[in-house]
């Protein structure tokens, strides 16, 4: 049943579809900061109309599937505009819009968090705008949230499959294609299924024990996807 | 405006009835494993809380589309050989249960000692505390996160595509093979329609919230 010569011959390929997954993961989580740091700040901001179209927007890709997504970035942008993007790169901006909206709700709850009072001493020194939001009110924001940021990191990484759909060359359409040429499926797709679980899991370790060492586990305790 | 791929509507609504059968098969499944986990979670018997807490740690370390393929592609080795809508509901039902037992479980452990204590002094049995006491909070503040993660579900059900079930993407993809130049429009369309079918389950949620904390 499980045969073990072709799982050695099939490790390389998987292992190096693995760095592509990886790397997937981590430029779609760091663009989901930017852009969900925008988000928040943007749902805050002091203009009607720009508060209204930045939560409209947020609303609306958080409705909607990243597949769905993917396909209008990949095969409709090109046709609207003049940029032609690389599979990989639509890829990126894809989880990034994405989870970039779910990650301006973790930033929300983390600026809901400083008190009133460190707006108003802002006000009262008569700082900027730029100097209230990068010297007095995100320096405590955002620490408090790194371990909701941290789950988000492990929930795009399991989503990254959905990438194979614009053709990136990821562990599981690497699967697919070394299944196709030996039409045997089993030990392929299972490899691929320990691998994404036993990650998931370290990370998801790694986050606990990060979460007790500097805030004695008990922030990031939410149940839910969201 | 003359739009020639509105001939292909049809298809688009056989799709959408995909998609609404799956995902309300799926939720199904989903609920009934969020609630027997959740509750589960909370047993007196180590041995129940651990077989739950087990299934609710892998299956929300697992990749729902990798899951999907297992279920579909690999079981068939094993001798499982499931219809495409079986394999869908599976995994999905699978993978939202779980992180619904999360939720189950953390809205029971959020009603306050004294309902149990109340419960107790009032002489009520342990089911009457439950299903009288206990319940009616913990569902009232299940409400809001579940109607999110009926949403999730919803967007996770497009994942059919891969396994050629003919829903509401795949379906958009034939049309569009069909109907080139006009992609963006198809996808744009398709877009909308998730973002209304979305819009219905948060309606709903919101509406059924309002009813059932009417006593609050």
């Amino acid at each position: 049943m499980w045969k073990w010569d072709y799982v050695i011959e099939l490790l390389p390929a998987l292992l190096q579809a693995f760095g592509v997954t990886l790397g997937a993961t981590l430029a779609g989580f760091a663009l989901s900061i930017i852009i969900g740091l925008l988000f928040a700040v943007g749902a805050r901001s002091p203009i009607v109309p720009v508060r209204l179209t930045v939560r409209a927007v947020v609303d609306f890709i958080r409705s909607t599937p990243l597949l769905v997504q993917l396909f209008f970035l990949y095969f409709s942008l090109p046709m609207l505009t003049p940029f032609a993007m690389s599979a990989f790169a639509t890829g990126v901006i894809g989880l990034g819009l994405h989870y970039g909206t779910y990650m301006s709700e973790v930033f929300r709850s983390g600026i809901e968090a400083v008190p009133r009072g460190q707006w108003e001493a802002a006000t009262a020194l008569h700082l900027s705008k730029r100097k209230t939001w990068f010297s007095v009110i995100l320096p405590q924001a955002l620490p408090p949230v790194i371990p909701m940021m941290g789950n988000y990191l492990i929930v795009i990484f399991k989503e990254t499959p959905t990438l194979s759909a614009i053709t990136v060359v990821e562990l599981l359409l690497t699967a697919k294609s070394e299944a196709s040429i030996t039409y045997r499926v089993f030990e392929p797709y299972s490899i691929v299924g320990l691998l994404f679980l036993i990650t998931s899991l370290l990370f998801s370790l790694g986050i606990r024990y990060f979460e007790k060492r500097y805030f004695g586990g008990h922030i990031a305790d939410g149940g839910g996807k969201r | 405006m003359n739009l020639p791929w509105l001939e292909s509507l049809p298809l688009l609504v056989d799709g959408l009835l995909i998609t609404v059968q799956v995902a309300v098969l799926s939720s199904v499944v989903a609920l009934a494993l969020a609630a027997a986990a959740g509750l589960a979670r909370t047993s007196r018997y180590a041995a129940i809380r651990g077989l739950a807490g087990t299934y609710v740690e892998i299956f929300r370390a697992c990749s729902l589309l990798v899951l999907l393929f297992w279920v579909y592609f690999a079981l068939p080795f094993l001798g499982i050989e499931l219809s495409k809508v079986t394999a869908a509901v599976l995994a999905i039902g699978l993978n939202i249960g779980a992180y619904g037992a999360e939720i189950v479980r953390s809205s029971l452990k959020a009603i306050p000692e004294g309902q149990h204590e109340a419960g107790i002094a009032l002489n009520l049995s342990p089911n009457e505390r439950m299903l009288r006491i206990i319940l009616p909070q913990a569902v009232a503040r299940m409400l809001p996160p579940f109607g999110n993660l009926l949403i999730e579900l919803l967007k996770s059900t497009s994942l059919v595509y891969f396994i050629t079930l003919s829903d509401l993407t795949y379906e958009a993809m034939v049309i569009r093979n069909n109907y080139y130049t006009w992609t963006p429009h198809i996808f744009g369309s398709l877009l909308i329609i998730y973002f209304l079918l979305s819009s219905c389950i948060f309606i709903t949620f919101r509406l059924l919230e309002r009813k059932l904390t009417a006593w609050r």
